[in-house]
């Protein structure tokens, strides 16, 4: 909402000096945030003043144009020029040349002298051109910064004035005026005017209101004028679409008389354009009052006008010339012509006011915010008038209104009042609150004086009575806040007006908490452990396309991954969410990649989006109440397994290049000992074999399993095309886990390991075995068959080529042999070996080299 | 007697002015050695086998017995000065040698290799700890819930009227098929109804996590970031215990100055509610408030909602953003560094912010 300060200072006590941000410092106060400033005197700086065109040459130029020489006086005849400069002629008459031909000799026009800025920077100087020195600038509306039309020069003989030589322009214009916007909160109907805002600036200063509703002389009662039936055959919510619809009417009105300028000029700093002057009173009444209006051309209209829902297959071309379908559950304006206008929301093109209106018929209507906004999502039709509807109107207000666009169509455009009116409609249930006494000091934690709290009330407009017998205050909120609903919504007025400054500040004392859950640590300790193991800690957009699902979220081919789609995305591409985080972790690699890091090894744990089974509710239980556990449960069970995945991608080099030092490229093997840190940071042992994922090499992929066997990830190097479609560094390499799947598996207690303190005895041993037998496997069967005496035993070379037989291999372990009782002989540790070697040979066919 | 050197005349170990001499010859050649190479051969040369001195001592034995402990003594102390010269001599050039060795590997430690690559936290999740820490050391714990939610969740259990324009206002990402009134959570607030619904009260949690807003991304939105929120519930809780918390947690975010301003304002699940701003001394362009986020007395119908009797039990709740926090904080001027996951901006940070 755009305040012109003027306007405001109608109404409120605003200090003479007070600029824009002084008027939002004080709003600011009772809860409206600063938006902006809206100053003229920004852009645009004098000497601009009223001249009066003496003498107009025009003067054909070799390039076809024709050009005017003018002389303008700028000053009274007789009278002396005050302002100096240069470029300015001490005579009170300046010649400028002016491409524009929409004037004549004799037409008064803001000139722009010598020394003045217009917007955009545009500096008014004397300036030879066209063979004459042009000394200033014949504006336009445009070159003002007051208007889109450039067609021609400012005449303001056609704007209705006739204001001596050599007045100030700018204040002519209203150009002196400035507006503060601010930002309503969409619970604060009333605030999106004048009146509203007034009110909140002198609840703000402390200072006195005079409501502009009370300066209009408003008949009690109206009654002969034009019929109106409210036909509202399916209420929404129980409530009626319109519940008040004054109808005026004012006759023999001149439509194409100008708008003063002191009007179009707090029309354009409150944000809204002048069109002609019956659109423009009715959208001054409205800020002024915060009441949309309409004025019909009343000679348009054909028998009594019926607010109803549309029918099926209704249509309505609105005041923007579009041809709208209608909802069953529009409500309209309509006459025996059909419909007439989009309650709230637009009026139509066939009953609006033109240049040739003579007769207008003023609507001011109360209608139910729930169908105005209903309305205006399904045409998208945001205006004005829906704005204020939707957050609330007061329904007192509507007749005030409509008598002020009388009197201004009667003031301004020459026309006449019926005195007959229309006022039909129901007043709602004035809301009544109970307010127990201590209620507001205990909820805020000021304790009110009584009165603070009435009179905090009172200058809302409430009426406050006292119930000695409850100890409460009964509060009848003003008509114009169907915000204020409960007791306390009342303690938030209470303390807005005392000012939220002076709430103490008391530090409430929880009871003893269980510290960070056990799971909330296991995500810390990997996410943290990864970023110590060198890596960097990724946050990618969970937005992914179905492609890099299909790819990356299901490990066999061509099988398509059920995910989530998003209703409104903000890229169609992206339409999906995630079910792996590799796309995005991909993509964050690539874009470091581009700008010239390629050594990177990235990280990310974030959730996935795993719809399986049920899918959401096919209804939401309503507000306010507690659902039962049965409604509960199904709201649960509806909502899809997001389980927190860590990834990682390694591309490029595991340190940077150094003097002394050479970089180790990152391989397939790097994956899995990235997968292994987080295994052994939790205390999980990851089972690997060779796995098989479209996502990665088909050849250096690990499955990554629990003791269980459960799945929970894949490490390796990432598939060659893949890499080459993302324009990523081949041989990059990937991980993803299940980190969930991972907590979960994490042991609650380790149970100790004896420490033998007895010495060791080592021995090796070189198995030739096929190439294709997995080197952890011989090394399980190693382990089964060495017995309790073997205490570790770890793959130490893997050597193929001259002395081993084509496909096959030979895979070196050193076995560390050690009693927990006594010291080993030679021959039990070598016992112990020939039982390893012996299960090895015998599951796998090793042999002894 | 013949294996001399030729030409060397054995001197007479009796003969205490050869003896004498011998040795004078032995220590000034030992101190003449350089270094241990020509003190080794120094010490073949006056101390070896063929040496005068050893020569003279052997000569001993064909002496007559009177002679004999006279010689030996002269021999003795002759050759144990020359022994001792040797020793000092050895001791001073290995010290020279060792340190001459341990200054021959100097090494330009400036041009030492990184090895390791340091890794780095998104300063994000880095602040996200940090504030949980805070909270966890005044008692509360951390509550967390899943980023697609029931609408339920997001929206009506927070007193959000199915046609209010506070609803739209949220700019929600919706999950196909609408019929099925899942969204993106637009807040974490759905956090605070579940874990009002699965816990006891008194609760004081404090829910962080991702949330979700149709924005597009530029400097200062982006459709996806992270919110820390906090919820209070107990018997007579006010506003000022809303205040207090506040007030304290600022101080431990922001220093023992720091100071935190409410504004009224509007939100459905809040009633009253505010704005909440903090004072930022240090801000680009002079020390001005900031606006941090929203807070407020939790609204009655969302205990309702949540089973919770709002005569008996009262409670307050805030939010806000860690980006933003961020950004204030440590003087992130554009949201996409926080966003894009370009390496410089987190390891700028490392682990720390």
């Amino acid at each position: 909402m755009r305040i012109p300060l003027t306007w405001l200072r109608e109404f409120a006590q605003v200090p003479a000096d007070a600029t824009a941000e002084d008027v939002m410092a004080e709003l600011v106060k009772v809860g409206f945030e600063e938006e902006a400033v809206h100053r003229p005197t920004d852009e645009l700086k004098g000497p601009i003043v009223v001249g009066q065109v003496l003498s107009l040459v025009k003067e054909p130029q070799s390039n076809g144009k024709t050009i005017n020489w003018c002389q303008v006086r700028v000053v009274p005849e007789g009278q002396e020029q005050t302002l100096t400069g240069k470029g300015i002629d001490p005579s009170g008459v300046q010649g400028i040349i002016c491409g524009a031909h929409n004037f004549v000799e004799g037409d008064k026009v803001v000139v722009t002298l010598p020394g003045a800025v217009l917007p955009g920077d545009f500096h008014i100087s004397a300036r030879k051109t066209y063979g004459h020195l042009s000394a200033g600038m014949i504006a336009s509306v445009r070159e003002l910064g007051i208007g889109e039309d450039h067609d021609g020069i400012l005449v303001l003989s056609r704007i209705g004035l006739d204001p001596e030589i050599g007045t100030d322009a700018m204040s002519l214009l209203g150009l002196y005026d400035e507006a503060a916007e601010i930002n309503v909160t969409p619970d604060r109907g009333y605030a999106f005017s004048i009146r509203g805002v007034a009110r909140e600036y002198a609840h703000a200063t402390g200072t006195v209101f005079t409501d502009p509703a009370a300066k209009v002389n408003a008949p009690a009662a109206l009654s002969g004028g034009y019929g109106v039936k409210l036909n509202d055959d399916a209420p929404i919510y129980g409530k009626p679409g319109c519940d008040r619809f004054v109808a005026r009417t004012v006759r023999g009105v001149d439509a194409t008389r100008p708008t003063p300028p002191w009007m179009v000029s707090r029309l354009r700093l409150a944000g809204i354009r002048s069109i002609s002057l019956p659109v423009d009173i009715s959208n001054y009444v409205m800020l002024e009052l915060g009441q949309p209006n309409h004025c019909y051309d009343l000679d348009k209209l054909s028998g009594d006008i019926v607010v109803r829902r549309a029918v099926a297959g209704e249509k309505i071309t609105t005041l923007d010339d579009k041809v709208r379908a209608l909802d069953v559950e529009d409500l309209l304006i309509t006459d025996d012509s059909g419909a007439i206008g989009i309650a709230g929301v637009m009026g139509g093109a066939n009953t609006e006011v033109s240049d040739s209106t003579t007769n207008i018929l003023v609507e001011a209507a109360h209608f139910d915010e729930v169908s105005i906004g209903r309305s205006r999502r399904r045409h998208k039709l945001p205006s004005e008038a829906s704005k204020r509807f939707e957050r609330g109107v007061d329904w007192q207000v509507a007749n005030v209104a409509a008598q002020r666009v009388v009197d201004l169509l009667v003031e301004l455009a020459g026309g006449t009042a019926d005195e007959a009116g229309t006022d039909v409609g129901t007043a709602p249930d004035a809301v009544t609150i109970e307010l127990p006494a201590g209620y507001a000091a205990s909820r805020i934690g000021i304790d009110f004086t009584e009165e603070q709290i009435t009179g905090s009330l009172k200058d809302l407009g409430a009426i406050v009575l006292k119930d000695e017998a409850s100890d409460s205050y009964v509060v009848t909120a003003p008509s114009w806040r169907n915000d204020l609903e409960t007791k306390e919504d009342l303690s938030e007025e209470i303390a807005r007006l005392v000012g939220y400054d002076n709430i103490p500040a008391t530090l409430p004392v929880a009871p003893p908490g269980r510290g960070l859950t056990r799971t909330q640590q296991q995500k810390r300790r990997v996410v943290q452990a990864l970023a110590d193991a060198g890596l960097t800690e990724v946050l990618s957009y969970p937005f992914v396309s179905k492609s890099a699902n299909d790819t990356f979220g299901v490990a066999e081919e061509g099988a398509a991954r059920t995910a989530l789609k998003l209703a409104n995305p903000i890229s169609e591409e992206h339409g999906y969410l995630r079910t792996s985080v590799l796309p995005g972790l991909i993509e964050v690699a690539r874009r470091n990649h581009s700008r010239g890091f390629r050594d990177l090894a990235l990280f990310e744990a974030g959730s996935v989006f795993l719809p399986d089974g049920q899918l959401g509710t096919a209804s939401i239980p309503p507000l306010g109440v507690k659902p039962t556990d049965e409604v509960l449960d199904g709201l649960y069970d509806g909502v899809p397994d997001q389980p927190l995945h860590i990834a990682a991608v390694l591309t490029g080099h595991d340190s940077p290049a150094a003097a002394a030092h050479t970089p180790r490229a990152w391989d397939w093997a790097d994956a899995l000992d990235v997968a292994r840190l987080v295994g052994d940071v939790l205390g999980v042992e990851l089972v690997v074999s060779q796995g098989s994922h479209q996502a990665f090499h088909p050849g250096r992929a690990a499955r990554l399993a629990l003791r269980s066997g459960d799945v929970v990830g894949y490490a390796g190097e990432l598939h060659p095309k893949l890499l080459a479609a993302h324009d990523m560094p081949a041989r990059s390499v990937a991980l993803e886990l299940n980190a969930d799947a991972l907590f979960d598996a994490a042991p609650d207690v380790i149970v100790a390991k004896h420490i033998s303190g007895f010495p060791v005895a080592t021995q090796d041993v070189a198995l030739v075995v096929p190439q294709d037998v997995p080197a952890d496997a011989v090394l399980a069967a190693l382990r089964e068959g060495a017995g309790e005496l073997l205490e570790d035993v770890a793959l130490f070379d893997v050597y193929a080529g001259q002395g081993i037989e084509d496909g096959k291999k030979s895979l070196a372990f050193g076995l560390r042999f050690r009693a927990s009782d006594r010291t080993l002989t030679a021959d039990e540790a070598s016992a112990a070996r020939e039982a390893a070697v012996a299960v090895a040979a015998e599951r796998f066919g090793a042999v002894q080299r | 007697m013949t294996d001399t050197l030729p030409g060397a005349a054995i001197p007479n170990p009796l003969d205490e002015a050869a003896i004498t001499a011998a040795v004078e010859e032995a220590v000034a050649a030992i101190a003449a050695a350089s270094s241990l190479e020509e003190l080794k051969a120094v010490r073949l040369a006056h101390t070896g086998e063929k040496s005068p001195l050893s020569l003279a001592n052997r000569e001993i034995g064909g002496l007559p017995k009177e002679q004999k402990a006279a010689a030996g003594k002269l021999m003795g102390s002759s050759r144990g000065r020359v022994n001792q010269a040797l020793a000092a001599r050895t001791a001073v050039l290995e010290a020279e040698n060792d340190a001459r060795i341990l200054v021959e590997e100097t090494v330009d430690v400036t041009a030492a290799p990184r090895r390791r690559r340091a890794g780095a936290r998104h300063p994000l999740s880095t602040l996200q700890d940090r504030v949980a820490d805070i909270f966890v050391g005044m008692g509360w714990e951390i509550a967390e819930g899943p980023e697609v939610e029931s609408e339920w969740f997001n929206f009506d259990a927070l007193n959000f009227k199915p046609d209010h324009p506070a609803r739209e206002m949220q700019d929600t990402f919706f999950v196909e098929p609408p019929e099925a009134h899942l969204l993106m959570r637009t807040h974490t607030s759905p956090v605070q109804v579940r874990s009002m619904l699965e816990r006891e009260v008194p609760i004081y949690v404090l829910c962080p996590g991702k949330v979700f807003r149709t924005d597009e991304l530029d400097a200062t939105h982006t459709p996806v970031f992270h919110q820390f929120e906090g919820l209070a519930i107990d018997k007579k809780l006010s506003m000022a215990d809303l205040r207090g918390t506040l007030e304290h947690f600022a101080r431990q975010m922001f220093g023992d100055e720091a100071q935190i301003r409410l504004r009224p304002n509007y939100f459905p699940f809040t009633e009253p509610s505010a704005e909440l701003d903090i004072w930022h001394p240090g801000a680009k362009g002079g020390p001005r408030w900031i606006e941090w986020g929203g807070c407020g007395m939790v609204n009655p119908n969302v205990l309702r909602a949540a089973g919770i009797d709002p005569d008996e039990y009262s409670g307050f709740a805030f939010g806000m953003g860690i980006e933003r926090t961020l950004m204030f904080r440590n003087e992130v001027g554009d949201m996409r560094d926080m966003i894009e996951g370009d390496v410089r901006f987190s390891e700028h940070f490392g682990m720390e912010i």
